[in-house]
């Protein structure tokens, strides 16, 4: 390895840290005075890129040259602003005092509108910008090739930093929301109009999104995967820098352009990993990364499980549920009988998690990890140890319980905000392992021919066997939540001094709900393989663990049997509404964000909380 | 032997000192005050023998054992029960789970997952609620009772740990003037009939001398005096710093307008 | 003449714990009003309420002819009723002028308004840190910025709680000058004070609160000079 192969390995990693740090830094603005992190960031940088790729060649007919170039790209990130706002104005300010939970749940409704959006505005093909005029040569350094406008974007990092430094120290605006990120109260207290404040800054941070984006065009094709995968990246920055602080977020970006350009170099197919693998490091070290502060509202996620008397009657009901399901293969076709089968699956997976969220008040948002780890499991014991369903099934539980045990163990010394990121990154990291490890398991394709044996092959037999098995493990999951260990839990979530002060090992009990929760949804995966067939990657994706915060939230975070309603209702609504309209994530978006506004409790919470009104 | 000894006690937060060699004793039986301004170090002083921080130097003891480094979860089955200045309790179980998860704690069954847990250690339970006189809303939630009554249903948190010593953070702080001398009272009669020792802050200076064997007046990080209620009443050192004499600020007022 | 601020039937609590029970009082114009008690008599709720920062109920919350019931806690500033924390809420991050400028409003009508200049010269020790960071600074300091902040938008009334606690003895001298200063500028002040000694220093009026209920209110000086009113409702 020579010395000009690793400068230029070097001025790749400052040209992508450039980047993600003009992008990331929109964020941390955003994040520092609102307190709310904005998933939706992402689809601005992405809109940012769309509408780069679109104008700049527009404009550029007009009038060649590097100044219509640059004009282009600062006039798309302006129109990305203007989306910031009308963002804020429309939503964000609705949902200031909200559990974080739902401030995230909100802002990803919107990422699935503005996916939809994106295409009918853009089109569904990837848009290739234009080359920078003036930088269409490469220069070179030590004899080696470097693309001259990877060079502008490099200066383009500092220069960001330098303009977001004069703005925050230099004007008026800048130092109002240096004191709203310290104290938003006080500033409120003297007279400054919080609303404005956070339009303002809402359009700063979209603007440096749709920069952000916009930079990329000549480098990257703007495309509908964009959104997710400059999220992830972005949470990593902000978290290693510290939330809401601008210098943390330079400092981690610059250091995370550089692991990925040498990461590469040692690890060529996991470059992810290595960047997650960082985030977990810097998190066990310093829980608030470089530069952040400890969050003084932590724990503001207040809603969950309460304690229910008995109901006499409970035990007949639920055998009678059970006798209903059994004779649903009496009457319903093969198909009815697909859907059943991966409601019920979907149920167990929205269950597990209610474990975490409800009970333990632990806001995971990255639940995927454990479905895709079930599924994985057992499709890998298929595949290389020929292993029959029973075992493999068995195989994928124990592998997502082993992920619980590892992942808990990193994720109970925090809280609140930064243990919701820290879930989404597992589950990234997991995401990254399934998709770059091709030889094992099978990259994008995924595994195919995981099928039951021949006898429980046809649809109503593993109807019954998932019925079976996810009614035994959903009893399982309920004993343990009315058991001891489940009150400790709930215990540790409404009061964490007092719950240690009864004696309680907290950490340990969160630890073992980690396992416990990962074991479920592994179950769930994994029957959800043998359901389908086959694996694949966006099993453990953002999505996926979106699904089932979904399901939680459309059934209802207080009620025990809220999630496996919502399941019903989310899987049932899928199948029936996304073959009748290409705008099915628009819906889906635009449905988690109305029950955000208006039913938090959700639906079954919403029945059971007007019962108790009225009694 | 000297229930809870407290030597040399110090803490700093980055360069500010929040207490200096504080030093403190409670016996059975006996109700001590720690006073003083906001700011004095009261809760500093008061979350180093809890547990909740850890100290820079000095030891505590508990009947002799040192407990300086233990966390919360140790001191409590050493013996330390505590309540808090906002009444920190169970809201989404009721009284009588509240009860019966310390019960369950005391007795290590915490992590045991097949048994629901409301069929644990009930009547253990309702005698518990009993003694505080709570007995009537063993089932009723946690989050409906008045806050005067959340403040009793802590005490019986702390009580089925079956504590020698009892940490109270301003345990009338947030009540109607009325539920103050009920539940202190309840607090006396615990400590005489049980032989509980009682350490606790407290704004109300009429709770203070009304129920305190003993007062600590902290100012500055440092105990500046301590002796019974009628002692430290006429102690002109602790007028002058904390009951608001004028002494200290004579020059201003020869100036007033 | 109408009250500048006029309070009646103030009730707030902290989540399921009632604080205030129903406090009736007025603030002149011009006039320094003390709010006397212990800690924990709810003083500083009482601020705080009436600036909107905690939910409150009451019959009647008057500023300058205004109903400020409901109001957010910035339409409030913006009126002219400045509020000086207990804990001071200094921005520790910017310096003195940045922390002045957060505080800056547009000047009110038949009045001049507040500068830094003029700030600097009603607090020397702080013209001589322009440039220091909040988190550099003394107790007293912070205090003196608090208040300078808080004057930077130009209020008719400052809500200011506790301003003696926690600082040097030698600057209770210059903070109760500062008070007296304000006061002959023709700002209004609520003064909470748990130091009856400093409130009767500077104060015309006292109000003297006990576990959230009104005990006394009178003149300062009647209560100054009536030791058994004093001990009856101080308990000193």
């Amino acid at each position: 390895m020579d010395l000009s192969f690793i400068l230029i390995q070097a001025l790749n990693g400052l040209a992508s840290a450039s980047s993600l740090f003009i992008t990331a830094c929109g964020l941390t603005l955003v994040f520092g005075v609102t307190r709310i992190v904005n998933f939706a960031h992402g689809s601005l940088y992405m809109v940012g890129a769309y509408t780069a790729a679109t104008l700049v060649p527009r404009l550029l007919e007009m009038s060649y040259g590097p100044a219509t170039f640059w004009a282009g790209i600062v006039l798309s990130a302006l129109v990305v602003g203007l989306i910031g706002i009308l963002l804020e104005i429309l939503l964000l300010r609705r949902i200031y005092r909200a559990p974080e939970l739902f401030q995230l749940l909100a802002t990803f409704g919107v990422v699935l509108v503005f996916q939809d959006l994106v295409v009918q505005i853009f089109g569904p093909q990837d848009i290739l910008g234009p080359r920078a005029p003036g930088l269409r040569q490469p220069i070179e350094i030590l004899g080696r090739r470097f693309p001259s406008y990877e060079l502008a974007l490099i200066i383009a990092g500092p220069i960001v930093l330098g303009a977001v430094w004069l703005l925050l120290r230099r004007t008026r605006f800048g130092i109002l929301v240096r004191a709203a990120t310290q104290d938003r109260d006080m500033v409120a207290a003297l007279g400054v109009n919080q609303a404005l404040l956070f339009t303002g800054t809402l359009f700063c941070g979209a603007f440096l999104a749709g920069l952000g984006g916009a930079l990329q065009i000549p480098r990257v094709a703007a495309n509908t995967g964009m959104d997710l995968s400059v999220i992830a990246e972005c949470f990593v920055v902000t978290v290693v820098g510290g939330m809401g602080s601008v210098p943390g977020a330079f400092l981690a970006a610059l250091i995370i352009g550089q692991l990925q350009a040498f990461g590469i170099l040692i690890f060529p197919k996991s470059t992810l990993v290595v960047v997650f693998l960082l985030m977990a490091l810097v998190l066990a070290i310093r829980p608030n990364g470089f530069f952040g502060r400890p969050e003084a509202t932590g724990g503001s996620h207040v809603v969950g499980i309460a304690s229910r008397a008995p109901v006499r009657s409970g035990p007949l009901l639920m055998i009678a549920v059970l006798v209903v399901l059994a004779a649903l293969p009496l009457i319903a076709d093969p198909y009815l009988l697909k859907v059943a089968t991966e409601i019920l699956i979907l149920a167990l997976f929205a269950f597990s998690l209610q474990l975490l969220i409800g009970v333990g008040g632990l806001v995971s948002f990255g639940h995927a990890a454990f479905f895709g780890l079930g599924a994985y499991g057992a499709a890998l014991a298929v595949k290389w140890l020929e292993a029959s369903m029973f075992v493999a099934v068995p195989s994928g539980l124990l592998l997502a319980g082993a992920g619980g045990a590892l992942i808990g163990a990193f994720l109970v010394r925090l809280s609140g905000i930064y243990l919701a990121m820290m879930t989404l990154a597992a589950a990234q990291i997991l995401y990254a392992v399934a998709f770059q490890w091709v030889d094992v398991t099978g990259g994008d394709n995924g595994i195919i021919g995981v099928w039951p044996p021949a006898w429980a092959g046809p649809r109503a037999i593993y109807y019954l066997l998932t019925l079976a098995v996810t009614a035994i493990a959903l009893f399982g999951l309920t004993r343990l939540i009315d058991a001891p260990f489940g009150y400790a839990l709930r215990a540790a979530r409404d009061s964490e001094p007092r719950a240690e002060s009864i004696g309680l090992a907290v950490r340990r009990h969160r630890w073992l709900a980690f396992v416990a929760a990962g074991a479920g949804a592994g179950l769930a995966g994994a029957l959800y393989a043998f359901s389908r067939g086959s694996v694949d990657p966006s099993l453990l994706g953002i999505p996926t663990s979106v699904d089932a915060l979904t399901m939680l939230l459309l059934g209802g975070i207080q009620a025990l049997t809220g999630p496996l309603a919502g399941a019903a209702v989310l899987h049932a609504l899928r199948d029936w509404i996304m073959p009748l309209t290409p705008f099915w994530r628009l819906l889906l978006g635009l449905s988690i964000i109305t029950m955000v506004l208006i039913f938090p409790r959700g639906l079954v919470g919403t029945v059971f909380h007007g019962r108790e009104e009225r009694a | 032997m000297t229930l809870l000894e407290a030597k040399g006690l110090r803490k700093a937060f980055g360069g500010v000192v929040a207490a200096r060699d504080v030093s403190l004793t409670v016996e059975r039986g006996e109700m001590v005050a720690l006073i003083g301004p906001n700011g004095a170090g009261k809760s500093t002083v008061f979350n180093m023998i809890g547990g909740q921080l850890r100290a820079d130097a000095g030891s505590v003891l508990l009947d002799g054992v040192a407990i300086t480094d233990a966390t919360p979860q140790d001191r409590f089955r050493k013996g330390i029960g505590r309540t808090f200045q906002v009444a920190q309790a169970f809201l989404s179980m009721t009284v009588l789970e509240n009860i019966q998860m310390a019960l369950i704690s005391r007795h290590r069954e915490a992590l045991r997952l097949w048994t629901p847990a409301r069929e644990r250690y009930r009547e253990d339970a309702l005698q518990l609620l009993a003694q505080v006189g709570m007995e009537g809303t063993a089932n009723r939630s946690c989050a409906e009772l008045a806050y005067g009554d959340v403040k009793r249903v802590e005490l019986a948190i702390a009580l089925a740990g079956d504590p020698k010593l009892i940490l109270m953070d301003e345990p009338t702080a947030g009540m109607a003037p009325a539920e103050r001398s009920a539940l202190m009272e309840l607090t006396d009669t615990m400590t005489r009939s049980r032989r509980l020792g009682v350490l606790f802050t407290e704004h109300d200076m009429d709770v203070v001398f009304g129920h305190a064997d003993r007062v600590l007046v902290l100012l500055g990080g440092q105990i500046i005096a301590s002796g019974p209620p009628e002692e430290i009443r006429r102690n002109p050192k602790v007028r002058e710093a904390y009951l608001g004499d004028t002494h200290g600020l004579r020059p201003l007022l020869t100036s007033s307008p | 003449m109408n009250p500048l601020l006029d309070v009646s039937g103030l009730k707030a609590s902290y989540g399921r714990a009632q604080v205030l029970f129903g406090l009736s009082f007025q603030l002149e114009p011009g006039e320094v009003t003390a709010l006397i008690g212990r800690n924990g008599a709810g003083k500083t709720t009482t601020l705080k309420a009436i600036v909107s920062l905690i939910p409150a109920q009451a019959d009647r919350l008057v500023f300058k002819g205004h109903p400020i019931s409901g109001l957010s806690t910035y339409r409030i500033a913006r009126l002219g009723l400045g509020y000086v924390p207990e804990d001071r809420r200094i921005f520790t991050d910017l310096t003195v002028e940045e922390n002045l400028e957060v505080g800056r409003q547009g000047a009110r009508p038949g009045r001049s308004p507040w500068t830094p200049e003029r700030l600097f010269r009603l607090f020397p020790n702080l013209a001589t840190m322009k440039r220091r960071r909040g988190n550099e600074m003394s107790g007293g300091e912070q205090q003196m910025l608090s208040i300078a902040r808080t004057l930077m938008g130009n209020p008719d009334a400052i809500l200011l709680d506790e301003p003696s606690e926690g600082i040097a003895p030698v600057l209770v001298q210059a903070m109760a000058e500062a008070v007296r200063a304000m006061k002959s500028e023709g700002v209004a002040i609520l003064l909470s004070e748990q130091n009856w000694a400093f409130a009767a220093a500077v104060a015309d009026k006292a109000c003297v609160i006990e576990r959230g209920e009104m005990r006394y209110q009178g003149p300062m000086a009647d209560f100054m000079n009536d030791e058994a009113l004093r001990r009856q409702t101080l308990g000193v």
